[in-house]
Parts: structure tokens; C-alpha cells; sequence
């Protein structure tokens, strides 16, 4: 058996074998390093909520000061559990409040203050990770309570207007209307911010901030409309930018259902620093394999920079990166939301069969995951009419390929935020076609060694050559060489350079993470 | 010149429009009348009111069609012509170096919380829009792309560092007037940096943007959607052979 496309399993099984030999330096790397923001996801675990009268989070001063008083190299855990070992506080917040006050100076201890501090801070940390154990089981239960939705490919709509109590009746109607899941944009200056903001927020450029508390009300509010509609509402949002780990924690803890959370988009797109982006990956998908949550790879953004046609083999190299790396940090197969995108010139001819083709190879390459099947942006133009007959093409090839996720494409796309009805107007194309043709798939078999078949075994040969030329990069983590030199998406982005890089450091003899040896502990 | 004009649906003169809005009504017949006195407001009359949905319990999507009493005049409109020759790829490098003799410098970005690149990239990458050459095609410039979410104070550091004959700035996507305000700080922020003999080139883009608003923001230039690469390049190269004297630019416009 093999598939519709009738890909060979011994080139398949190549391209895995080369995205590990690709990937597993990065793993190591990242395994030798830690970020502040993984630390400061530990403390968050660790239940240390909340902010100062400025609006800076208790977790980023506390981590200050022990940075200056012992650097990081040793991780947070140990002098900040000897210090509530001491008896400098009786609880981390007080602690942290102490400590920007600079009435606690912090130490590493040694020997059996060391060892009592490790006992504290792993019970402290276990006692997060099981609240994000009890939320996967909320979520479970839930589901089988009030029901699924009731068919694939999920319908995938975007909330935005900055304010988190103008996006809560959004989400509301739009769930009314169809939607399986809710994803509220952040504002886009929030990847860039080294803290995450505090409380529930009314004000945000093009999204709302992703915040603690803007989580539990939205999460909160579709679970009314789960049980009104009779079908879990599932709540996305990013975990991605300087502050990628604590966002994946708190996601866990509010129980946030999808994330989108791709290997090197940061890297790419908002230039962070290599180095820091694999660490506080790595950390962000082991929490969420932990918390069941679906991840949303990027692999669409490529080709907003790139051309579709061209860069096709630079998304299926990125998905089975992605794959590689989801994988290793535990994520299962059904957590994996690999994306791609309508994104091919409609003036290039026979542009609708080059989408099939490549939509249906990443269905035959990773058949068990729920695909994320993102709408055309780059070549909607203004002609509303035009980009709507161009998203009903889209949601027929998301039909004809099974996709998992379709994120539901507007006809005024660079033009305005969506309208009421920009949405209901979509939402309509997204029901008519599978209505109309949401099992056509069953029948629909591209012709052997037609044109589908030879565009989409064309490209996984050009993905295979691609992961050569990067296994073949110098250094000992040529993928690192290979993002250096602008392989994907044309950036250039070196190892050395980008930002976040300051927070970055090299574990030292005797380095202690509780979460992380709890999440390496996760089956 | 031109005469008054009206719409044209399939007949001259006919003056036949189509408009589609939402009311925060439920759907019924005094929501339909609604729809069609908003359109005779709008100067629809007779308004065909041809399709009204409910959008949820609260609210109704129309679709109307009808002829709009208004005329216009082509002879009353203002708009920003290109007041430049349009210079081919070669044409410019040629400007370039009989002007500068070096390359000219632009730096180009995204400032505020903007992630899109498309803009910026579309006249900037090699790729380029429309068919044309990004600037990076061309030999006599040197592009420095900062990318998205870029500071003004970073711009400017970076314009200094790189001594920029023009900075580039998109804004595409944008929240309550963000661009305007962005685009004031940092043409106040390149005025407070820079005496105004040596402030480089501005020029910021971006489909919210009204080409005729660029002394009001304090920028050299302002471009709308459509802008292709070729008329930036076109326009660095007239200002800045202008500025610096150096012989006229080709007059023979393509």
C-alpha cells in the first residue's frame, strides 16, 4: 500500500533518517543550554503569579536578582529554594517581593542545602505540573461529556480586536456559527517583549496580549459555549517569541488546546537568537505533550516570503523538522498540527493541481496528524470577489486532502480586520464545500504518474536534497550553519546574532531544573 | 476635458451601484426598509434591497443594488501624480553613479508592532512585485532590509550606522491610526537625529496611507497599494540627484 501518491517508503523513510541526523544536534545543544525564560517558566509552574505596581511580573524580578546575585548557569531552582529553605520567605512571592526590595541576597548551596533545596523545588514544581495533569483530564472529560466537534477538518477562526472583553462574545458568535476552534491574536508586538503581561487587557495593536488571566476568562467562556453548542470549543493562542515557555506553561495551566508553536519560525521571522529559540522549543513542546495540547506549526509563513512553487520542498523540509523535533520532545502524533498554506500564484497555470499535489504529499507523509491548512493571504489583492472564489478552491483541496485544521480564509484579507460578516460570509464558503464535497476525498485518486503524482514526488526529492545539503553544512550542528546562510524563507539568521541571546546560558556542572527533569521524565 | 460622470452598470448613464452592509437588526421586513432608506441616504433610489441574511439573532447582512443620483467630476479630483520619470533598472544605476559615484544606501522596515513584511518586501527582495525587481536587483543600491517590528530609535541607529541616503518604512497592518502615529514618531525622531541637509530620504508605505498626507507627517514621499519597486527607485534617484546637484536626471520618461 502505497498511497495515493505512491511514494516510495524507502525515500520517506530517508527523509526522516536525514531530518534526525539534521535535528539530533539540536537537541543536544539545546539540552546543554538553558533560556531565562525556561527559568522563569519554572517558577511559574512553581505557582509564582502576578506582578509589581509597574506591571512587571513577580517571576522576571525574583529571576533578576538571583541572575545577579549567582548567574543563571546553575539554574533559578537551587538558591531560590535554599533561600525559602532559610526561611528568607515563607512563600515565592514574598520571596520575590523581598528580593526586588534587596533584602535577600542569593547563594548556591552545597551539599545537604542543596539537597533540601532540590527536595523543595521539585515538590513545589510536581504540584504545577499536576495542574496541568488535572487540566488534559478537564479537557478530557469535558469532551466526552458534551461532545467533539462533530467533524474534521476543524474550523479554525481567528478573534482580534485588542480587547479581551470585545474578543469574548466574538469567539462566542463565532463559535455559534461553526467555528471548532478559537484563536485570539495576540497583539504583534508581544513576541518581542522578554516579560509576559499581567491581568486581563483592553488595549493591543492587530491582537489582544496573551496573558494568564485573558486565558482563563476566554477558556472560561467557551467552555459556556461548549456546553450551549454541545461540542468542545478548543481555544488556541502562541507559543512562540522571547517568552515561549512561560506562555506553553501558562497555556497548560488555563487549559489552552492548541498552541502554535514552530521550531524555527522565531528564528526566521522575528529574528531571536538560534541558540535561544531550540532551548525554549524544546521546553514549550515537552509542556505541551504534558498538557495534550495540539501544536500549530508556521511552515505557511515561508511562503508569504518565499515563492509557493519554488520554496514547496522548504515547507515539507521544515514539516518533517518540525516532526523530528515535536517528536523528540514527546508530542504524539495526533498533537502534531503540521502547517502549509494556499499561497501559489493563481496566474501560475495549473496552479489549483500544484496545491493538490503538495497538500495531499504532507497528508501521505504524516498520515496520523492533523494537518493545518492555512487560507491564501499573499495573492488576495482587494478583489473581494476574486479572493472568495479563491478561498472556496482552498476549502476544496483542505476536502480533497483530509486536513485536520482549516483556518478559514477572508475574502477581505489585506484589506480590513474581518467584519460580522466577512466571517458569516466565509463560514458559508467553508460549509458549502463540505457540505458539498467534504467526503470526496473517498473517490478522488490522482491519476498514476499524472501530473499530481510527479509535482508532489518532485518535491519530496527536493526536500531530500535540500536536508543533504544541510547535513553536509560544516560545524557540529549544521542546521544552525544552514539557518546562517538564509536556507529558509531567504533570511540570514547566524547563531551569534538576534535577539534574546543574553538570556541564553550554558548548564553548568551541578545544574538544576525540576521541570525540566519532570517533563524528560514524561512518557 | 472629461465631463460629469455616473456608475455604469449595463447601460450608459444608468448610474447602477451595488453596496452590501450589516445593520444590528434582526432579520424582518422593518429591516429591510431599513436597509433600503440607509441606501436612499447614500443616494440609492429606487433601492433594490436583493438579498438580506441573519447574521445570528442580532444582527441582518444586505446586499442592494440601485442607480445613485450623484455625478462626479474628474476635473475636481485631487491626486498625487507621479511628478518623476520613471527610470528603468539600468537607468537608475546609471543616475546612481554619475551622481553619488558610490552606491546609494536604503534602509527599509516595518517599525511599531507590525509583522507584516509583505510590503517591504515586495519593493526591497530581489523577488519583487508585479512582475518588477525588488531594489536589491539593483547594482548601484545597497539594501539593508530590517525586517518587522523594528524600533525608531533602532531605525535611526541603524540609518546612521549605515549612512542611509533613504530609510523605507511599511506599515500594512494597522489598528486605530497606528500608521499615522508611527509614522510621525519616526520622521520626528530622523528630524531630531539628523541636521536637515543630511536627514535621509523618507518614504513610508502602506495601503491605509493617503499619498497627499506626506508633508502633514513630515516624510519625503507616501505610497498606496500598487507601488511598484520602479517608481521608488525612481523617486530616490530624482530627490537625491536633485539634492545633491550633480546633473539632471534622464528627462526622457520611459
Amino acid at each position: 500500500m502505497r498511497g495515493k501518491l505512491d511514494l516510495d517508503p524507502a525515500v520517506v523513510r530517508q527523509a526522516r533518517s536525514l531530518a534526525r541526523k539534521v535535528g539530533s544536534p539540536i537537541v543536544r545543544l539545546a539540552k546543554q543550554h538553558t533560556t531565562v525564560s525556561v527559568e522563569r517558566a519554572t517558577l511559574r509552574m512553581a505557582g509564582l503569579a502576578g506582578a509589581d505596581a509597574e506591571g512587571t511580573p513577580w517571576v522576571n524580578r525574583l529571576a533578576d536578582v538571583v541572575r545577579a546575585d549567582t548567574g543563571l548557569e546553575h539554574g533559578l531552582a537551587l538558591p531560590v529554594w535554599d533561600a525559602l529553605v532559610r526561611g528568607e520567605a515563607e512563600d515565592l512571592l514574598t520571596l520575590a517581593q523581598k528580593a526586588a526590595a534587596g533584602s535577600v541576597t542569593f547563594r548556591l548551596p552545597e551539599g545537604r542545602d542543596a539537597t533540601r533545596s532540590r527536595t523543595a523545588a521539585t515538590r513545589a514544581v510536581r504540584a504545577g505540573v499536576r495542574r496541568i495533569d488535572a487540566q488534559r483530564t478537564a479537557r478530557d472529560r469535558m469532551i466526552k461529556r458534551v461532545g467533539d466537534a462533530p467533524r474534521t477538518p476543524w474550523i479554525y477562526l481567528i478573534v482580534a480586536t485588542g480587547d479581551i472583553h470585545e474578543d469574548i462574545p466574538q469567539a462566542q458568535a463565532a463559535a455559534r456559527a461553526g467555528a471548532d476552534v478559537i484563536a485570539v491574536i495576540r497583539s504583534t508586538g508581544q513576541s518581542l517583549l522578554d516579560y509576559v503581561p499581567e491581568g486581563a487587557t483592553r488595549e493591543g495593536f492587530a491582537g489582544t496580549y496573551a496573558t494568564q488571566e485573558n486565558f482563563r476568562l476566554m477558556r472560561a467562556a467557551l467552555d459556556d459555549s461548549s456546553r450551549e453548542l454541545g461540542r468542545y470549543v478548543r481555544l488556541t493562542n502562541y507559543a512562540s517569541g522571547l517568552c515561549m515557555p512561560e506562555i506553553a506553561t501558562l497555556a497548560g495551566l488555563e487549559r489552552l488546546d492548541m498552541m502554535l508553536n514552530d521550531s524555527m519560525y522565531g528564528i526566521l521571522f522575528r529574528d531571536i537568537n538560534p541558540i535561544r529559540t531550540f532551548v525554549d522549543q524544546r521546553f514549550s513542546r515537552q509542556v505541551h505533550a504534558r498538557a495534550g495540547i495540539v501544536i500549530n506549526t508556521g511552515e505557511d509563513n515561508y511562503l508569504t516570503t518565499a515563492d509557493a512553487v519554488e520554496a514547496a520542498h522548504t515547507v515539507t523540509t521544515s514539516q518533517l523538522l518540525n516532526e523530528y523535533f515535536a517528536k523528540e520532545a514527546g508530542l504524539e502524533d495526533w498533537q502534531l498540527g503540521l502547517g502549509h498554506a494556499f499561497e501559489i500564484d493563481p496566474e501560475v497555470p495549473q496552479s489549483f493541481r500544484l496545491e493538490l499535489a503538495h497538500a495531499l504529499l504532507a497528508r501521505e507523509l504524516f498520515p496520523h496528524a492533523p494537518l493545518k491548512w492555512m487560507p491564501p493571504t499573499r495573492h488576495m489583492t482587494g478583489d473581494v470577489f476574486r479572493g472568495y472564489l479563491l478561498d472556496g478552491f482552498f476549502n476544496l483541496v483542505g476536502a480533497l486532502t483530509g486536513q485536520g485544521i482549516l483556518l478559514v480564509g477572508m475574502m477581505t484579507e489585506a484589506v480590513v480586520t474581518p467584519w460580522l460578516s466577512d466571517r458569516d460570509l466565509a463560514l458559508q464558503n467553508v460549509r458549502y464545500v463540505l457540505d458539498a464535497a467534504g467526503d470526496l476525498h473517498e473517490d478522488f485518486v490522482p491519476a498514476p504518474d499524472g501530473f499530481i503524482v510527479r509535482r508532489a514526488n518532485q518535491v519530496l526529492a527536493e526536500t531530500i536534497g535540500l536536508l543533504e545539503r544541510i547535513a553536509d553544512e560544516p560545524g557540529k550542528a549544521p542546521l544552525l550553519e544552514a539557518i546562517a546562510d538564509g536556507t529558509f524563507g531567504l533570511m540570514k539568521r547566524p547563531a551569534d546574532g538576534g535577539r534574546g541571546l543574553d538570556g541564553v546560558f550554558r548548564k553548568a556542572e551541578g545544574f538544576f531544573n525540576p521541570a525540566m527533569d519532570l517533563l524528560d521524565g514524561t512518557p | 476635458m472629461t465631463g460629469l460622470v455616473r456608475p455604469y452598470g449595463d447601460t450608459t448613464g444608468d448610474g447602477m451601484v451595488q453596496v452590501s452592509f450589516t445593520l444590528p437588526m434582526p432579520h424582518s421586513k422593518v429591516a429591510e426598509g431599513a436597509a433600503a432608506q440607509l441606501a436612499a441616504k447614500m443616494g440609492i433610489e429606487p433601492a433594490l434591497v436583493v438579498h438580506a441574511k441573519p447574521m445570528g439573532p442580532d444582527f441582518t447582512f444586505f446586499v442592494v443594488y440601485g442607480p445613485v443620483k450623484h455625478l462626479v467630476d474628474p476635473s475636481q479630483v485631487v491626486v498625487v501624480e507621479r511628478d518623476y520619470p520613471l527610470l528603468t533598472p539600468k537607468e537608475v544605476n546609471g543616475a546612481v553613479k554619475a551622481a553619488l559615484r558610490r552606491r546609494l544606501v536604503v534602509v527599509g522596515a516595518c517599525i511599531g508592532t507590525d509583522a507584516h513584511t509583505v510590503g517591504i518586501d515586495a519593493i526591497l527582495n530581489i523577488k519583487g512585485f508585479a512582475g518588477e525587481k525588488g531594489l536589491e536587483y539593483y547594482r548601484e543600491l545597497k539594501v539593508v532590509n530590517l525586517g518587522a517590528q523594528v524600533s525608531v530609535p533602532d531605525l535611526v541607529e541603524k540609518a546612521i550606522a549605515e549612512k542611509a541616503d533613504a530609510v523605507l518604512v511599511s506599515q500594512v497592518v494597522t489598528q486605530r491610526e497606528a500608521h499615522l502615529l508611527n509614522t510621525r514618531e519616526m520622521s520626528a525622531a530622523f528630524r531630531e537625529a539628523f541636521p536637515p541637509d543630511r536627514r535621509p530620504l523618507l518614504v513610508v508605505g502602506g495601503p491605509r496611507f493617503d499619498e497627499a498626507m506626506a508633508a502633514e507627517l513630515g516624510v519625503d514621499r507616501i505610497y498606496g497599494r500598487g507601488t511598484t519597486p520602479g517608481e521608488v527607485a525612481s523617486f530616490l534617484v530624482h530627490r537625491m540627484t536633485l539634492r545633491d546637484g550633480a546633473g539632471a536626471p534622464p528627462q526622457e520618461p520611459r
